[in-house]
């Protein structure tokens, strides 16, 4: 038998290192190699850290070697989002306005990673600042979809997805929005979770919109995602929204992959009409599996969700203009000079650079969320859209009364082609559609591979919702599902995702 | 159509016959918290620049706020101090504009949910009357950092080719106080707008939530004011005069505006809603910035802090901790020690009220305690620079203890008063206790009173003439008597028992 | 870290009067219309030099989201309370304790130009 250190799931990596049968830098390296060889293509990585990771892995190798009781993920590799600051290491954001920025501290999820033992293989792609459903708007370029290099990884953190996708890592980290966990992971056939907001600190994740965004892990497994859920979860007493409570039994819920008895409830308005026939196929299989494993299914109804995508779009660029008002060519980060004038003033530096310093998409939120904000016009658009979330958050409630988690295909499409959406901005926000209720209402979500669309041969995902802090749910049903999905395919989905031109990298004798 | 002077200024007198003037005062004190309002960044004046930063007092990508809860108890004392109503839920805003000194671009602040409202503070002005300002709020916000202007000739923003700055002061944790208008102080409008803001600053150092140093900028005041012509009730425009930073300014700044706007307005122009600039050394102001729609601050609920919804049993809990106001205090304390009013009013302009009470508490008469704080120690404090007779004392070790000690010698009848001076001296010039003075110079009254009888024996014999108008009922003539027989014994008699022999020797 | 003022559920709400800045009524006629003027202001208040191709595209685009967006007001939100955070917590404080600085090294490692210790800004046109 042989393993493939790259396409070993953490939990694999974790036994063969803790019986000795691997080495941290051994893993590294493969990881490393793999990366020399697709990343040229797929571009998950804005930033490579191969000294630091390797360095991380010897000490980590060395330290297991002198018997020391290690975290269970020590040696294990990561990769991180751009948006989390790591000291020492570029945090861009996908923004030219970061080029070149080191941060002198690092994110309290990156301090647990460390914590742990886990090397950092680098800094992944995406939209910038979190602002897209592509990476297209990444301002150094898209990253490509490991099912097809044409297509769309999902975003934002579509570096996150392509890297686990593209076995460059056995493990990312994600945040999440509106959906930028939960659709990458879904069109590129991997898990991704959006943990209850205030379950994972946000120190150090530069803020999109601050009462949305939340981090997560991207993996290949549910047991993955539970395993790296709890090493970033817990309370932080730098982030005053961090709930100060031990992190969901997580990992317990996976291993025990058991939904007898739970009711399934299935939001009327997240399927049918608008979800790809292909994706809703997949999703009414994975109801079935459920039903077949002992859950009951229950058809709830959460009229406000179609309000949902409006109060996210005026939620969401209003905090976003006051977040990244920051970026003024002060401090740190890019200054450009005006054209033309002698003696230009910091308002004018100020503005050249924002101009400069931003994309389209960056700039069309910030104005939107500006005028959302503005004298007169607060109560028609950022005080409705607060009034919208409420409604929400009521229909969850009401909606969990009568189900123990919600189930909906997470992305109405599988991964569509560069370019179909850029000029449509509301084409592009549509994709949303299904994960910004749960960013709205605070509640958790994971997305999960139900399969490949029959009409595009590509991977469509399954999303399931619990209620605030019951993010166990998620992976009870998450795995209970996984485990009948693996059985029914004969193997993981992404076995089926076509090699990219590299050969197999390093393979292991065992 | 005419043109109107916007800078001319008419006399106060004319003001006053055609308007009522309306005031708002705006008052932003930094508290004395260790740490700052969002961070653990060490809030000490003077530092080094940038040295008392980290990342989110400096705004970086990912730092996020958590409050300090001294801040906020702070807070929650100078409203109940204030007697507003303390908010049972309330939140901190955004208010976002660009400003190079503020890092996030945006200043964490409250807005329409402040943690205290609706009080009021009653100030005593010079003849003893009371004027009542309400106090419309009080609320939490961060401080912004400073700015050196290089470039310019005079160090001032106009003409500087860049600034430096120094992000030390950013995320101080601020109240601002916010008066309602305050309406009928007439003629007395700048009087009353200067005993509010020492008032205020007597209230809080009382409350010891702040040095309110008005001079370092723990405490600034903006003065708002606008003119009602006589008999109407509608408010006029109003400007805004910002950092008026001293008692003597804000009386004067006040008075200003006023002739200005009533020259402008009895020219028939109309006041431009704007800020204004004081200037100490001219006793002007200047034209600011003009009220735009740039100051459409896009409040909204901070997302990254949560309510703040203090509990009744922690508001009350923190008004058990408040002192006795300041006035009351005062009127309490004139009461129990005898003072006059001009006495207590001397007291008090020379800082000297806890000096004295902490003396009287140490076993001190309070007629003693004044007369040792305010005499030589008060001409010394004040010929070498010192900022108070307290601070100069305690630097030399000076303490209430030693008063207590002197007043001790002259009433065991060891020290007359005029040793007891020298003793006093003798301590000023650091030699030790009243006691070590007192035998380190030899300072002891003469005890036996056989010496003293000889010695006004010897007196009358030389002045038998005044003995004579002593002898015949003009008792007051001993006085001459007594000054040579203390003049006979060196000073180092009990000039009392002195008076007693004379007047026994020629009455009875 | 924890909070000494005790965590209480948001009882009876009490808030202080709403301070100074009035509702201006809108100053378009319909809501979901924004002007090329209307943009550049936008613009300016978020400190964004737009080149006039941008501003033009902009326009358009903004018009067709503000469109969209606009319908949050044809929700049943009558006498809704607004959500402004997910979770309903309260009271979170920190002790007043100091903790390190950065130091002005690391402070300063990413300003664009730095001098005396200080960053150093272009020439700021007026006093705030």
């Amino acid at each position: 038998m042989t393993t493939d250190l790259t396409r070993a799931s953490a939990a694999d990596l974790a036994d063969l290192l803790s019986k000795g049968e691997t080495s941290s830098v051994e893993v590294t390296q493969a990881l490393l190699n793999r990366t020399d060889a697709v990343d040229g293509d797929v571009h998950a990585y804005l930033h490579v850290d191969r000294e630091g990771a390797l360095a991380t892995a010897r000490d980590i190798d060395a330290r297991r070697q002198a018997g020391e009781q290690l975290h269970q993920l020590a040696g294990v590799p990561i990769a991180v989002k751009d948006v989390m600051a790591t000291q020492g290491l570029p945090t861009t954001c996908g923004s030219k306005i970061l080029e070149g920025w080191i941060p002198p501290y690092d994110a309290t999820v990156v301090t647990r990673l460390k914590q742990a033992g886990m090397p950092i293989l680098g800094k992944t792609n995406m939209d910038e600042f979190a602002m897209g459903s592509s990476t297209e708007h990444s301002a150094y370029g898209p990253t490509r979809n490991p099912w097809d290099l044409e297509r769309i990884p999902g975003g934002s953190g579509g570096g996150s997805s392509a890297v686990v996708a593209s076995f460059q890592a056995p493990l990312a980290i994600g945040t999440d929005t509106g959906g930028s966990i939960r659709q990458p992971a879904a069109v590129t056939g991997t898990v991704g979770t959006k943990p209850t907001y205030g379950g994972v600190s946000r120190y150090g994740l530069v803020a999109l919109a601050s009462s949305l965004d939340q981090a997560g892990p991207c993996t290949r497994t549910v047991l993955d995602a539970a395993l790296l859920h709890e090493v970033m979860g817990g309370h932080d007493p730098l982030d005053s929204t961090s709930i100060n409570a031990p992190v969901p039994a997580v990992v317990e819920a996976a291993r025990r992959a058991d939904v007898k008895g739970m009711k399934i409830g299935i939001v009327r308005e997240l399927t049918g009409e608008g979800f790809q026939a292909g994706v809703q196929a997949r999703f009414d299989e994975s109801v079935q599996h459920l039903v077949d494993a002992g859950a009951e299914v229950v058809e709830v109804s959460c009229p406000s969700f179609t309000a949902a995508l409006a109060a996210y779009y005026l939620i969401l660029p209003s905090e976003a203009s006051s977040n990244l008002a920051k970026f003024d060519a002060m401090r740190y980060g890019l200054r450009v000079l005006p054209e033309g004038l002698d003696d230009p003033s910091a308002e004018q530096v100020m503005a050249a650079t924002r101009d400069a310093g931003f994309g389209d998409e960056v700039k069309r939120r910030i104005i939107l969320g500006t005028y959302a904000l503005s004298s007169g016009y607060y109560d028609a658009y950022y005080g409705s859209a607060q009034k919208v979330r409420r409604l929400i958050a009521d229909d969850f409630n009401r909606a969990f009364e009568a189900a123990d988690v919600l189930v909906s295909p997470t992305a109405p499409t599988t991964a569509f082609k560069f370019g179909d959406k850029i000029d449509d901005p509301m084409a592009m926000y549509l994709n949303d559609v299904a994960t910004i209720p749960a960013n709205l209402a605070g509640v958790p979500g994971m997305s999960l591979p139900s399969g490949l669309a029959d009409e595009d041969g590509l991977p469509a995902g399954c999303q399931i919702l619990a209620p605030a802090a019951a993010d166990e749910r998620l992976y009870a049903v998450g795995a209970a599902l996984e485990q009948r999905l693996l059985a029914s395919w004969g193997g993981p989905l992404l076995g089926r995702a076509p090699e990219l031109s590299a050969a197999r990298s390093t393979s292991m004798g065992a | 159509m005419t043109v109107v002077d916007t800078e001319a200024t008419i006399s106060y007198d004319d003001v006053l016959a055609s308007f009522d003037p309306v005031m708002g005062l705006e008052v932003h004190v930094e508290l004395g918290t260790n740490t700052k309002m969002f961070c653990g960044c060490a809030t000490e004046f003077g530092a080094e620049p940038n040295t008392q930063v980290c990342p989110v007092c400096l705004g970086l990508p990912g730092a996020l706020p958590v409050v300090n809860e001294t801040a906020v108890e702070s807070a929650i004392r100078i409203g109940l101090a204030l007697n507003c109503e303390i908010a049972e839920w309330c939140r901190f805003a955004r208010k976002n504009y660009f400003y190079p000194d503020m890092p996030k671009n945006f200043q964490t602040s409250q807005y329409d949910e402040p943690i205290a409202f609706n009080g009021f503070l009653d100030v005593e002005l010079d003849d003893g009357t009371t004027y009542r300002v309400e106090i419309e709020r009080a609320h939490m916000e961060e401080d912004t950092g400073k700015s050196l202007h290089v470039g310019g000739s005079t160090g001032r923003i106009h003409g500087a080719t860049h600034s430096l700055v120094d992000y030390n002061r950013a995320g101080i944790p601020l109240i601002e106080i916010v008066t309602k208008p305050m309406l009928g102080a007439g003629e007395r409008a700048p009087e009353v707008a200067r005993a509010y803001v020492a008032t205020l600053r007597d209230l809080l150092k009382a409350l010891d939530v702040s040095d309110v140093k008005m001079e370092q900028g723990s405490m600034r005041c903006d003065v708002n004011l606008s003119l009602m012509p006589k008999g109407s009730t509608t408010l006029g425009t109003r400007t805004e005069t910002k950092n008026v930073n001293s008692l003597r300014s804000v009386e004067r700044a006040v008075r200003y505006e006023m002739c200005r706007h009533g020259a402008v307005l009895q020219a028939g122009g109309s006041i431009l809603q704007e800020t204004r600039h004081w200037h100490e050394d001219t006793g002007a102001t200047t034209s600011g910035r003009p009220k735009s729609d740039a100051d459409d601050y896009r409040y909204f609920p901070e997302p990254d802090l949560v309510p703040v919804a203090p509990s009744r049993e922690t508001v009350e809990s923190l008004r058990a901790t408040l002192p006795e106001p300041p006035a009351q205090r005062r009127k309490r304390l004139q009461s129990d020690w005898g003072f006059s009013d001009l006495e207590m009013r001397d007291v008090l302009n020379a800082g000297l009220v806890d000096l004295i009470g902490e003396t009287v508490d140490a076993g001190a008469t309070p007629a003693g305690a004044r007369k040792w704080w305010s005499g030589e120690i008060a001409r010394r404090a004040n010929a070498e620079g010192a900022t108070d007779v307290a601070s100069y004392a305690a630097e030399r070790s000076i303490t209430p203890a030693h008063v207590v000690e002197l007043e001790g010698l002259v009433k065991a009848g060891r020290l007359n008063d005029s040793m007891a001076r020298q003793a006093w001296e003798g301590v000023l010039d650091g030699e030790g206790t009243p006691t070590a003075v007192a035998d380190a110079r030899g300072l002891e009254l003469v005890q036996d009173d056989g010496a003293l009888e000889a010695a006004v024996d010897k007196v009358i014999e030389a002045n038998a003439d005044v003995a004579q108008k002593v002898r015949d009922g003009k008792v007051q003539a001993a006085g001459a008597l007594i000054g040579q027989v203390m003049k006979e014994m060196k000073g180092q008699a009990d000039a009392g028992k002195a008076r007693e022999i004379i007047l026994a020797k020629l009455t009875s | 870290m924890a909070s000494t003022l005790p965590t209480c559920h948001k009882g009876q709400r009490t808030v202080g009067p709403r301070q100074g800045l009035p509702r201006i009524p809108p100053r378009l006629a319909r809501m979901a219309e924004l002007s090329r003027d209307d943009v550049a202001h936008l613009a300016g208040l978020a400190r964004i030099d737009l080149s006039d191709a941008e501003l033009d595209k902009m326009v358009g685009e903004l018009g067709v989201i503000l469109e969209s967006v606009a319908t949050v007001q044809q929700s049943p939100i009558e006498g809704v309370e607004p959500m402004s955070h997910p979770m309903p917590l309260v009271n979170v404080t920190r002790p007043d304790v100091v903790r390190p600085s950065l130091g002005a090294e690391a402070a300063l490692a990413g300003a664009p130009e730095a001098d005396q210790q200080r960053f150093s800004v272009p020439r700021i046109l007026d006093e705030d």
